[in-house]
């Protein structure tokens, strides 16, 4: 064992560099990726019209989902290029990729104005995204683990995995910015389009620090000495040594972090929107609060990971998850349900509004304002259109609910959700470190993209989705509103496989040489 | 311990096949009474084209996971990345 995990000693000054260079372009990939989640909404509105909301959000969702479903795949190519040409100029190109395509979707006509092809190349650049992600994290987790002294591993890695909270908030922030400044409505309309056009300023920033940078030392060393690896897929997953070591790695460790992450981070700002019908400011100041106030907490579980081990830190996110995530939600839910409040009658009002088109049809517009002695507000907006020829198929009436919280609610579900975003940092904070010691510097990037980006993409990824689709399934004639918490059985249940496996399979000491 | 981590090689195993039969007789199930009912026929299909191709690889890699610990590879975990590839 030697003492550090690179050949050189790196002074903490250059290593600093080092994570700062990588974790800003790997932010802004954060950044891109996740704007078009958060407006999936306007999004499938604009180019995915449909009669039916939840279809135009199911189709939205799906292609975020269709994001991280190929994901593993920019894993395998992007990894093989990383684990042959170096880490260096794999994450350059897998960073333009996702500028470009990113700034693309941003100028893409709406279906009003080019009809099918609107919607095909939203996807395909979607495509675009899903892969250059696939291939960004392995090279940024890869580059700084390939620096790190050997006892900091996890506390240097750790600034790598804060990147995605950090890129989530980015979004948030440019997204609330933009349409506090041009409005709501212009917001819906065109100015969704500006955070999208904004990324080319942020990915010309990031390119820039990136070029400055060379080359991994491990990857340089074994470059020099001959021993880069001439087909790394065949080696990662056709080697059964390190196929053993993926299927560990996906089954015991990545699975169940990936759906805690995106329930925690994702799926409850979903729950807090559709189910709850949170105002959409709120919905998006709360998360602003609660990841700001759980993002250090990154860099305190990965030092503990370097003292502790990975597995203890992991697998007591993954149970305390497994554990609280019915309670905090019925918690959550308590704070929308008008059963459980007491209305003040007098403060509440009622409109109507008929408007009537040239076609004789008439729009009734009904408005019901409902305030509770919590302090929260519910505003009812119900639209029947009445068809002046009856012959014509009925219209289905449109109920929109929009609920603004008080502010003991507002600060009672920032706490609740910055407790899963806790357990997302006890997940995800050691998990670089864990997935880079777990295998051989000639095809590290390739053996560790790919079961991470299997667990965040595809198992994690998909939570939103899937949780959302449980949730719509449960809506019966006898019981309309459904049961709101029964999309959580899908995060819990992957959690506890992945939390038996953990717990049965992998071993506790960490890896401190990671040159081999 | 070695006992249990290759008995629970058959639950991985199992795991796996049912979850791949779960999915389709699901799918079978939800996109019949979708057809039948004539509501949301292309959105009940989305979804279970989307989830099944994806899930049943990963599924087999479970079961290959299970076939491994039952096969006793995961007694001693190599937990140096030299002693691997």
């Amino acid at each position: 064992m030697t003492s550090t995990s690179t050949s050189e000693p790196m002074e903490s000054k250059g290593l600093m560099k080092v994570i700062t260079a990588s974790s800003v372009g790997t932010l802004i990939e954060w950044y891109d990726f996740y704007i078009y989640g958060a407006m999936s909404v306007i999004i499938a509105k604009q180019f995915f019209p449909q009669d039916n909301p939840t279809a135009a959000f199911l189709a939205a969702l799906a292609t975020f989902a269709a994001g991280f479903v190929v994901r593993p795949f920019g894993a395998l190519v992007f990894g093989r290029i990383g684990d042959i040409i170096g880490r260096k100029y794999t994450f350059l190109l897998t960073l333009l990729l996702m500028g470009g395509s990113t700034f693309a979707i941003g100028l893409i006509p709406g279906y009003a104005s080019i009809g099918i092809w609107a919607p095909v190349l939203i996807l395909l650049l979607r495509f675009v995204q899903g892969l250059a992600l696939g291939g960004e994290y392995g090279g940024a987790a890869t580059y700084v683990a390939e620096h790190s002294p050997v006892g900091r591993r996890g506390y240097f890695t750790a600034y790598i995995q804060t990147t995605a909270t950090l890129g989530f908030f980015l979004s948030l922030g440019v997204i609330l910015t933009t349409r506090k400044s041009v409005g709501v409505e212009a917001f819906n309309d065109w100015g969704w389009r500006i955070p999208f056009i904004v990324s080319i300023f942020l990915i010309a920033v990031s390119v820039y620090i990136r070029l400055k940078m060379a080359e991994s030392p491990l990857f340089a060393k074994i470059k020099k000495e001959g021993k880069v690896s001439s087909n790394p897929l065949k080696e990662s997953f056709a080697n059964k040594r390190n196929l053993k070591m993926v299927l560990l790695a996906l089954f015991a460790a990545v699975m169940g972090q990936g759906v805690v992450w995106y329930t925690g981070q994702f799926y409850a700002q979903t729950f807090i929107e559709r189910t709850m019908s949170v105002e959409f400011e709120q919905v998006r100041y709360l998360l602003c609060f609660s990841i700001l106030a759980a993002t250090p907490f990154f860099l305190v579980f990965g030092a503990w990971s370097d003292k502790i081990g990975r597995k203890t830190i992991m697998l007591a996110g993954m149970l305390l998850a497994i554990l609280t995530y019915r309670p905090i939600y019925k918690m959550m839910y308590t704070y929308s349900d008008a059963k459980a409040k007491t209305e003040i009658t007098e403060s509440g009002s009622k409109g109507v509004a008929v408007a009537v088109a040239a076609n004789g049809d008439s729009t009734i517009t009904t408005t019901t304002v409902a305030v509770y002695t919590d302090g929260s507000t519910l505003k009812t907006v119900k639209k029947e259109v009445k068809l002046a020829d009856a012959s014509r198929p009925a219209v289905k009436p449109e109920t929109t609910k929009t609920l603004w919280l008080s502010s003991g609610g507002f600060w009672m579900i920032a706490f609740l959700v910055f407790i899963q975003i806790i357990y997302v940092t006890m997940v995800y904070g050691p998990i670089a470190a864990f997935l880079v010691e777990l295998f051989p510097t000639r095809i590290r990037y390739t053996s560790m993209s790919l079961p991470y980006h299997i667990g965040n993409g595809i198992f994690g990824g998909l939570t939103p989705f899937i949780a959302t689709r449980l949730f719509d399934a449960s809506k019966t004639t006898e019981n309309p509103g459904g049961d709101p918490y029964v999309g959580l059985w899908y995060p819990i249940l992957i959690a506890g496989v992945c939390f038996i496996i953990g717990l049965l399979y992998l071993p506790n000491k960490n890896d401190e040489d990671v040159s081999d | 311990m070695n006992s249990l981590k290759r008995l629970s090689g058959f639950i991985w195993i199992a795991l796996g096949v049912a979850a791949v039969y779960m999915m389709a007789s699901q799918a079978g199930k939800e996109i019949s009474a979708a057809a039948a009912a004539n509501k949301a026929v292309l959105d009940t299909k989305m979804f279970w084209y989307i989830i099944i191709p994806i899930f049943a690889p990963i599924m087999a890699g479970l079961c290959l996971f299970g076939w491994y610990a039952w096969k006793g590879e995961y007694d001693v975990v190599a937990r140096d990345s030299e002693h691997l590839g």
